[in-house]
């Protein structure tokens, strides 16, 4: 076997917002390899750069040093719009607050991707129905955000997720509004997700038991990595990937 | 990738209906505006054209008094003309066809119809002077017009108002203590260029408008068709020359009397109409930027509002063109539901207009055409500045807003 390719390379990162007396080193000096398959959770208190980092995986942001290479390709010196064709077409973001669009079906937010990937109406919403199905809303798809309950709208926002064939599904605090029934249920999607499709998952929390969820544990602390390792007790039984 | 953007624009628009509505209402009064007044002005340059041509060709006016519109200038006493002087210009070669005028006003009454209307006394050759036509009957005869006798022609207008749509022709009107028969009705002509009713009018043998009517022997006026190949300045000449003589006016002082073009006339009305109808529409364009400038304040406020939205569609891979796109296309369409709605108000303002001062209605599918890429780019102006700053936020500054 193989090792698996790295998807993700972070290389002696740092991110520096202001200058001078106000300089805040929000990362320092970060190395991160995250290959393909992975599930990785990403935990620290507030203020250790998990976001920060997740926002320059996500292609958000860029490092202010240091080298970030997405599929070894160096993504700091990309435009902006280099950056958000990468997003489009390789990255699936979950959000801790759902950020679906209001007003809006779950299936229209679905097919929205499909949408700026330039996918045309007919496969676009065959494609939707079938995100949904996979995150259990066969047949929601007409409903809006607001006759959602909070687990289906987080499901609406994986699905959203996975419509457009993500290499990487990033959540943000996936589970933060949700209570725990809920919580493990759309832990236990991702799981799912990770181990059938393939998809390799990078998740933020501040919960060691959501952490848990994942099969490897990365820890933030002031802008650094301060601990790196496998998940030695894995929640669930989700079976391995094959 | 248009197509989607104008679908996304079409229902955030109806998304807010009555916010849509009342960000478009400037830019529809203002297109209704401008419609309505290029449409009544080029109507009423229509009806002026129209009225040129029912003038018909070289005619001069000969009237007491010196030339102008307004009220006789002091100073030359107005000596009147007698039939004597129609006479006169007959006889220059220049002349085709003259009719002296006098002028009156009564009521005609015939069985229980009366009405109002004014009565031109002149001679037969009035309607190959004025350009008329006969709609019915005969003219009067040189020997009625010598002899004074009571016959009219009737104009359709008032034909219509005395015997609806029979036949006049033979029966008998009276007009004060005058029995008349009525011989013959005029073609009708329309409006004229200050938008009168030209067929408002009685024609009758000027001796007994004269005698039986006003009690003077005055003529109000001559009119005189010009010869073919003679020019109105040439025409003007011979019978200044002619009516000096006659008057007795010496070297060096004024004339008393005016010889007018009608053809000159009805081009300076023309050009007064183009430029008053120029000027109101470039005041109305005014209000199509006022109404832009309602479009950019919605628009700016409406992306604020959306900053989350532009947040999310960043992050899900919305390039900034493609945010740019969106927010400058429902601009351009906000702004052309407000030009097409303007279009429509517009013509039905023209129309209810024109029905009302009499002009005709002419819509001009350049100017609707105009007005409909107007408002295009008053939507592309206005709306590439907030649609600017929807496409250069930062995605996680969007993403981060309540």
């Amino acid at each position: 076997m193989t090792a698996p390719a790295p998807l993700i390379e972070l290389r002696n990162v740092s991110r520096v917002y202001g200058r001078g007396e106000a300089e805040v080193r929000a990362l320092d000096g970060v190395d991160l390899t995250i290959a393909e398959g992975e599930f990785v959770a990403i935990m620290g208190p507030s203020g250790s750069g998990k976001s920060t980092a997740m926002n320059i995986i996500g292609c958000l942001d860029r490092p202010t040093g240091g080298e970030y290479l997405f599929k070894n390709t160096p993504v700091q010196d990309l435009s902006n719009d280099a950056l958000a064709l990468l997003r489009r077409h390789y990255l699936g973001f979950v959000f801790q607050g759902f950020n679906l669009l209001p007003r809006t079906s779950a299936l229209e937010n679905v097919e929205l991707p499909l949408i700026y990937k330039g996918v045309p109406a007919a496969e676009r919403t065959a494609r939707a129905q079938e995100a949904l199905a996979k995150v259990g809303l066969s047949g929601r798809g007409a409903h809006h955000p607001s006759e959602l309950s909070g687990g289906q709208q987080q499901r609406v926002a994986i699905a959203r997720a996975l419509a457009g064939n993500p290499a990487v599904i990033l959540a943000d605090e996936p589970t933060g509004n949700l209570d725990t029934h809920r919580s493990e249920e759309i832990l236990i999607l991702l799981q799912d997700l990770n181990a059938r499709e393939g998809i390799t998952i990078v998740m933020v929390t501040h919960e060691p038991d959501i952490a848990a969820y994942a099969r490897r544990l990365v820890i933030f602390t002031d802008g650094r990595i301060t601990r790196d390792e496998p998940v030695a007790w894995n929640q669930t039984g989700a079976e391995a990937p094959a | 990738m248009i197509l989607q953007a104008v679908r996304l624009a079409l229902r955030s628009i109806l998304r807010n209906k009555l916010r849509s509505f009342l960000t478009i209402l400037g830019v529809v009064i203002g297109v209704a505006a401008v419609i309505a007044m290029v449409t009544v002005g080029q109507g009423s340059s229509a009806q002026v054209s129209a009225s040129v041509e029912s003038l018909g060709s070289n005619m001069l006016v000969i009237r007491p008094g010196q030339r102008g519109f307004g009220p006789p200038s002091s100073g030359v006493p107005i000596r009147r003309f007698s039939l004597r002087d129609a006479d006169a210009v007959a006889t220059l070669p220049i002349a085709a066809a003259v009719a002296p005028v006098a002028n009156a006003t009564a009521t005609l009454v015939a069985g229980n119809a009366n009405v109002s209307t004014s009565i031109t006394g002149t001679n037969e050759q009035y309607l190959t002077v004025a350009n008329w036509t006969l709609a019915l009957g005969r003219n009067m005869t040189a020997a009625e017009v010598r002899a004074g006798a009571p016959v009219c022609i009737l104009g359709q207008t008032v034909r219509q108002k005395l015997f609806g749509t029979g036949d006049p022709v033979g029966q008998a009107v009276r007009v004060k203590t005058i029995s008349c028969q009525v011989a013959g009705v005029l073609a009708p002509k329309g409006a004229g260029s200050f938008g009168q009713d030209q067929d408002d009018l009685v024609l009758m043998p000027i001796r007994l408008v004269q005698r039986r009517l006003n009690g003077d022997d005055d003529v109000n006026g001559i009119q005189v068709s010009l010869a073919p190949g003679v020019s109105a300045q040439e025409g003007t000449r011979a019978i200044q020359a002619l009516m000096r003589e006659r008057r007795h006016i010496g070297l060096g002082e004024d004339d008393d009397f005016s010889v007018t073009d009608m053809k000159e006339v009805a081009s300076m009305l023309n050009s007064v109409n183009s430029v008053l109808s120029r000027r109101m529409s470039s005041i109305a364009a005014i209000s199509l930027l006022v109404g832009g400038i309602g479009i950019m304040n919605i628009m700016l406020v409406s992306v604020t509002e959306r900053t989350r939205e532009i947040g999310i569609r960043l992050a899900i891979g919305a390039s900034s063109r493609q945010v740019l796109t969106q927010f400058l296309v429902e601009a351009v369409v906000l702004s052309l539901f407000g030009g097409v709605i303007g279009i429509f108000a517009g013509l039905a303002l023209a129309w209810g207009a024109g029905a009302f001062m009499n002009i005709p209605f002419t819509p001009d599918p350049l100017v609707i055409l105009m007005a409909f890429v107007f408002s295009a780019v008053v939507g592309v102006v206005f709306g590439f500045f907030p649609a600017r700053r929807a496409a250069r936020m930062d995605p996680i500054e969007a993403l981060r807003h309540q």
